[in-house]
């Protein structure tokens, strides 16, 4: 009971083509996460899914029915944004109600399913304040409770997390992929972070200006990007991309993500020059330079001393690296 | 603009609000002064505070035995006051249509309604007298509001529909999903955010009215429906001013534009100083 499906869905603000020809189908319970790069159109189709857009061609289906002229308060659907957008003048719980008020629930209703929000994310003691009394990690919290309120169909989340610092945002995402276990409802989340990305999503949906690159769970995407975009925007540190031709391969791209490069100081394939040491704990990040590949990554597990300026070997991982043809699709 | 400014820059800021504030304020001290004062201790001195000596208050004493002063006051009132509320409510309300909606000829729309601030109403004088006398409107108040309305209207769509691309599109969206209507939407979410500008447009809307000579004589110079800076002209004659009863009607109309105005500063403070949406 929350199956979204997108058919060849288009928006067009004036003459600027924003989504082109979007398919998309979204399983009943699945949590999937929409990547790209920043205006790449992933809020617009969010907005779209929700009715606060119009698309300008294409249909939305909700479990199957034809959505598009639905207003989006009859979606049955609920949405947390970047900014929080909590009611500035209303206290907690009366923002958390506003909706079922709307819908014409009896009270006892109403007072059960925010009393019962409120606990799941502890904001018991906030239930009278107003937002502006509240820090930013509490408003989110609330923004969640006032969308799982209304028990809808499917979630849709816009960076939820980008203003809240780091430690914040784990112990949310946390909350969220909880939530997700607990309610079983479908969920479509966007974000720019990679590890919120990997570690939410059952799939993942890499945009690139209005177009779907590809759909895949986070190890497809991983260990099977289909093109070089997917495969850099997939992965931090971001995947290495060396001339193919000078390595003996067909020509193109070949691509190996920083953890399947090893560094010796005796001897390899890839002579370069250490440029920068990031030292991260944990592990160690190497930027060495060559003068034909450019600058490229080498990720290390532990503590390792290397010099700046220091000559080193790099060594592909063989049976690691991809390789990809002049437009940058993948070879098979 | 912190506490960290230094000493001198402070000084000199409040050295020139200061002095501004003393320019402005000193026409009117003048008035209030002479007001208290009789006819002859006017012009003999000007600039005397109203001692016991010259003290006199036959100036209100004759505005409130001539004419019907209380009337006007009410009339002005209503004129001012309606006028003001329309203003604000179809001002907001176009303001949150140009900014909130995408549809042809948006822009143009806009530029059409701002037009009005560059172009004075007055030139409109006689199309305006024509249509009043057609409609049967002249010497009514209604006919001011109208008028004034239309006056008022451009300056605060301009400035409703900057402060209103402000107001975050995240809250708006939350309030469609969450089942509110467009008016509640703009009634209940944009309009309380927007405060600080409607007092400012508020504040600029309702000095002219109430100041007005030109459209009271026009349209509604009859005595039931003359406005205070009418009435007050039954003291200005061609050979001879009465001017106690001038400076104190003058002084008595001060008072209600005060009151407005305080009511709305107090607005624009709290507006500027209440929590937003982050
Ligand atoms: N109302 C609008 N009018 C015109 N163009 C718009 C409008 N809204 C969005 N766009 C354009 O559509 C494109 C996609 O915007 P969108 O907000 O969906 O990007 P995004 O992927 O969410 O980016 P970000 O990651 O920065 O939030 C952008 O190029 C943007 O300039
Ligand atoms: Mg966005």
């Amino acid at each position: 009971m929350g199956a979204l499906e997108l058919k060849s869905i288009s928006k067009s603000f004036g003459s600027t083509e924003v989504i082109k020809a979007v398919d998309l189908k979204v399983e009943d319970g699945e949590f999937c996460v929409f990547v790209g790069p920043s205006g790449c159109g992933k809020s617009t189709l969010l907005r779209i899914i929700a009715g606060l857009e119009d698309a300008t061609d294409g249909d939305i289906l909700l479990d199957g029915k034809r959505v598009n002229d639905v207003a989006p308060a009859k979606r049955e659907l609920a949405m947390v944004f970047q900014t929080y957008a909590l009611y500035p003048h209303l206290t907690v719980r009366d923002n958390m109600a506003l909706a079922l008020k709307q819908a014409g629930k009896p009270r006892a209703e109403i007072t059960a399913s925010t009393d019962k929000a409120a606990a799941m994310l502890e904001l018991g003691p906030l239930l009278d304040r107003r937002p502006a009394e509240l820090s930013g990690g509490q408003r989110q919290r609330v923004a969640i409770g006032r969308a799982i309120v209304r028990t809808p169909k499917l979630f849709l989340f816009d960076e939820p997390l980008s203003n809240l610092d780091a430690a914040l945002r784990v112990a949310t995402r946390i909350e969220i992929a909880r939530l997700h276990r607990d309610l079983k409802a479908t969920m479509i989340y966007v974000t720019h972070d990679q590890v919120e990305a990997m570690t939410l999503a059952d799939r993942i949906v890499v945009l690139r200006s209005g177009r779907v690159e590809q759909v895949g769970t986070p190890m497809e995407l991983y260990n099977n990007p289909a093109n070089t975009f997917v495969a850099g925007f997939i992965g931090s540190p971001q995947m290495n991309f060396l001339d193919a031709a000078s390595l003996g391969f067909a020509p193109g791209q070949v691509g190996v993500r920083p953890e399947h490069l090893t560094i010796s100081r005796e001897d390899g394939e890839i002579a370069a020059e250490v440029s920068h040491v990031e030292k991260l704990g944990g592990e160690t990040l190497v930027y060495a330079r060559h003068p034909q590949h450019g600058l490229l990554t080498v990720r290390l597990f532990g503590e390792h001393e290397y010099a700046v300026s220091e000559q080193v070997h790099l060594t592909l991982l063989l049976d690691r690296i991809f390789q990809f043809d002049t437009e940058g699709q993948r070879r098979h | 603009m912190s506490a960290r400014m230094s000493t001198g820059r402070t000084v000199a800021a409040h050295a020139v609000l200061l002095t501004y504030t003393l320019i402005a304020l000193f026409p009117v001290f003048v008035i209030v002064i002479n007001s208290f004062k009789s006819r002859k201790a006017i012009f003999a001195d000007p600039l005397a505070l109203p001692l016991p000596g010259n003290f006199d208050l036959i100036g209100y004493q004759t505005v409130m035995k001539q004419g019907d002063f209380f009337l006007y006051f009410q009339n002005s009132l209503i004129v001012t006051a309606a006028s003001l509320f329309f203003v604000l409510l179809f001002g907001a309300m176009a303001a949150f249509a140009l900014s909130e909606y995408r549809f042809r000829g948006n822009t143009l729309m806009g530029l059409y309604l701002a037009l009005g601030i560059m172009i004075p109403i007055r030139l409109g004088t006689v199309a305006i007298l024509e249509i009043m006398v057609a409609s049967g409107l002249v010497n009514t108040l209604t006919a001011l509001i109208l008028v004034y309305t239309a006056q008022g209207l451009p300056l605060a769509v301009f400035i409703l529909s900057e402060f209103m691309k402000s107001v975050s599109n995240d809250l708006k969206n939350a309030g469609r999903i969450d089942g509110l209507s467009e008016y509640r939407i703009f009634f209940s979410l944009v309009l309380p955010l927007v405060r600080p500008a409607m007092a400012t447009v508020a504040v600029f809307t309702m000095i002219p009215i109430w100041n007005d000579l030109w459209f009271p004589l026009i349209l509604a110079p009859s005595e039931e429906v003359k406005t205070v800076t009418l009435g007050a002209q039954v003291f200005i004659g061609q050979f001879v001013t009465n001017w106690n009863a001038v400076l104190a009607a003058l002084s008595l109309a001060i008072v209600p534009v005060l009151v407005l105005y305080l009511i709305f500063s107090r607005q624009l403070i709290r507006g500027i100083t209440a929590g937003a949406v982050k």
